[in-house]
């Protein structure tokens, strides 16, 4: 069964394409990532998916509910965590939790005995009666995700959970939500950036520029990277390039401040290289390939971190003021 | 229809627990009418005394501060409206399977009662002022106050539903605020303005608001029934119903451009 069905979805703003006809299905139970750099289309596609602004054309189910016919029943279904924070800060975790459960139609008993539950998940619980804006963005974060849960939904989605968060902080989510995949056999619909968590899903989609350009297991899309990845770093890039040429790898690319090969048997191939010729050298490094590389080499760019939006800012700024 | 009361009560009762909570401004709040009344009463009451006015000003302009009061709050409250917009949680709202009807009734009814019990505060003063007060005139006092915020409140509301940052909305409502409390016949009587003023004061919901406040809270007082009688525009039952219609304006508009999202 599919939790998530969809057929050709497009999104224009003004005329303005953000999401160009995209289709794909979600398997009840998996954890499914949506990859691509900022402004690919990811928190688009996740905001018709939850219903939250309607799609230009194309269809989807989700949990069988048509998202532009059955709004409702989708928004009942479904447990959402946003990109940036939406919890009330002058509440108390408890009480945004309890908003959460009367707005979504739980009966008092069952939020009784969840709240207890979906906060020790996420180890809230000794907090649960602090004011929210004393949590630290990582609690916040977590908290959210406990929100989520408190309606019980059959898919959750996610709009980059880890953002702005520390590594230690990502980690403890992601372990909370693969717990959350086994425990519930709940599916996962999220969305990142960073490329690294990518392989921590079930099945990945690479979008960029508003179109799915890539969908497979991280195994079967790392395999298409020909074998390891070995970026050196020098100033004399182009006999360093002719050099390599002789050996066939499967690619040369130009990356910052040297060049990066994709080469069968990476560990024998350097020595030998190293051992004919004579190079002025930064650094050398040899790795098996990762998602982002998998990225590099389906869009021929990098996903490049991006700096806070203006409106990020103004937003910190009016949080530090205390409104 | 159990899910919509519910829902609405939800929205209305965090609007509660966010003005319990935040005590400093409850206080802070209630300085500014005081604040209002003891300058500008004492100040005009001098020159006024001298002309045959026929009644104290600051008797005359103690239930205009009180409605200057309700309608500042009614408004601060639509504000929230754009904070959760800007920090995210009108979001959650949003996406939950609740009616939008139920989400602008909530809010506006949180409005409604934080600007009434702040405004029942500012009651305390009528012995100091020499006004006497009744149960019956507290009851009257507090339907026209929650009747004047929902007026109030809905023109926030509807304001925050088109603006996407704070700080237009609050440049707009700079602009609308003062204008709006002169032209409300808080200050002097609006029987005997220019026409063009007349006009301007008449589209201000707050003027039904002062007018209906006046007549009720001084009403009591024989030596200056004539008088009231005289400055008032409508009796309250029709203000009433004026602040009713405001508010039916106001709010459609709002639910609407709620319902388009985004």
């Amino acid at each position: 069964m599919n939790s998530i069905e969809v057929k050709e979805l497009k999104k224009e703003y003004d005329g303005v394409p953000a999401v160009k006809g995209i289709s794909f299905d979600v398997k009840q139970g998996e954890i499914f990532g949506f990859l691509g750099p900022n402004g690919a289309g990811k928190s688009t596609t996740i905001k018709m998916l939850s219903t939250l602004i309607s799609p230009s054309s194309g269809s989807a189910l989700v949990n069988e509910f048509d998202i532009i016919l059955n709004k409702d029943d989708v928004r009942k279904s479904i447990g959402l965590v946003f990109q940036d924070p939406s919890l009330d800060d002058r509440l108390s975790a408890y009480e945004n939790l309890r908003f959460h459960a009367e707005l979504y139609g739980v009966e008092r008993d069952d939020f009784i005995e969840r709240v207890e539950e979906v906060m020790t998940l996420v180890e809230l619980w000794d907090r649960r009666n602090d004011i929210v804006r004393g949590y630290s963005g990582g609690m916040k974060r977590r908290l959210e995700i406990a929100r989520g849960l408190l309606h019980y939904p059959k898919v959750l989605f996610l709009d980059e959970p880890t953002i702005g968060l520390d590594p230690q902080t990502r980690s403890h989510i992601w372990s909370y939500l693969i717990k959350l995949q086994k425990n519930f056999g709940m599916t996962i619909f999220m969305t990142t950036h960073y490329m690294n968590e990518a392989e921590y899903c079930d099945r990945i989609a690479i979008i960029d520029g508003g179109l799915i350009v890539a969908l497979d297991t991280p195994e079967n899309l790392k395999s298409k990277v020909g074998g390891d990845v070995v970026t050196i770093k020098t100033k004399e890039i182009n006999k360093i390039k002719e050099e390599v040429s002789v050996f066939s790898p499967n690619s040369v690319k130009d990356v910052d401040g040297g060049i990066q090969i994709e080469i069968k048997d990476g560990k024998t191939f350097l020595p030998k290289l190293f051992a004919q010729n004579k190079f002025l050298i930064d650094s050398v490094e040899l790795r098996q390939p990762t998602i982002d590389d998998v990225f590099l080499k389906i869009t021929g760019k990098q996903i490049r971190e991006e700096g806070a939006s203006a409106a990020d800012i103004m937003r910190r700024q009016f949080k530090a003021r205390g409104r | 229809m159990i899910h919509f009361l519910k829902s609405v009560r939800t929205i209305w009762m965090r609007e509660i627990i966010r003005f319990w909570r935040d005590k400093p401004r409850i206080i802070s709040t209630a300085f500014q009418p005081i604040m209002f009344l003891v300058v500008f009463g004492f100040g005009f009451r001098q020159i006024l005394a001298k002309s045959n006015f026929g009644i104290d000003f600051i008797q005359f302009v103690y239930p205009g501060i009180i409605a200057m009061n309700v309608m500042g709050i009614a408004f601060f409250s639509s504000i929230s409206t754009v904070w959760d917009r800007e920090f995210g949680f009108l979001k959650e709202i949003l996406v939950a399977p609740v009616s939008r009807v139920s989400i602008v009734v909530g809010k506006i009814a949180g409005a409604a009662t934080v600007a009434t019990l702040q405004a029942l505060i500012l009651l305390i003063l009528a012995p100091f002022l020499g006004v006497p007060l009744s149960v019956a005139v507290v009851v009257n006092l507090i339907i026209f106050m929650v009747l004047l915020s929902f007026a109030i409140a809905g023109l926030g509301l509807l304001i925050a539903s088109l603006m996407t940052t704070t700080e237009s909305f609050s440049v707009v409502m700079q602009v609308l605020f003062f204008p709006m409390f002169f032209l409300s016949g808080a200050f002097f009587p609006l029987t005997q303005v220019p026409y063009w003023m007349e006009i301007l004061s008449k589209i201000d919901p707050l003027t039904y608001g002062v007018d209906a406040f006046r007549q009720i809270i001084l009403g009591q007082e024989a030596q200056v029934v004539e008088t009231i009688k005289n400055i008032s525009l409508n009796t309250p039952l029709i203000d009433g119903l004026i602040l009713v219609a405001f508010f039916i304006i106001f709010i459609i508009p709002a639910t609407l451009n709620f319902n388009k999202g985004e």
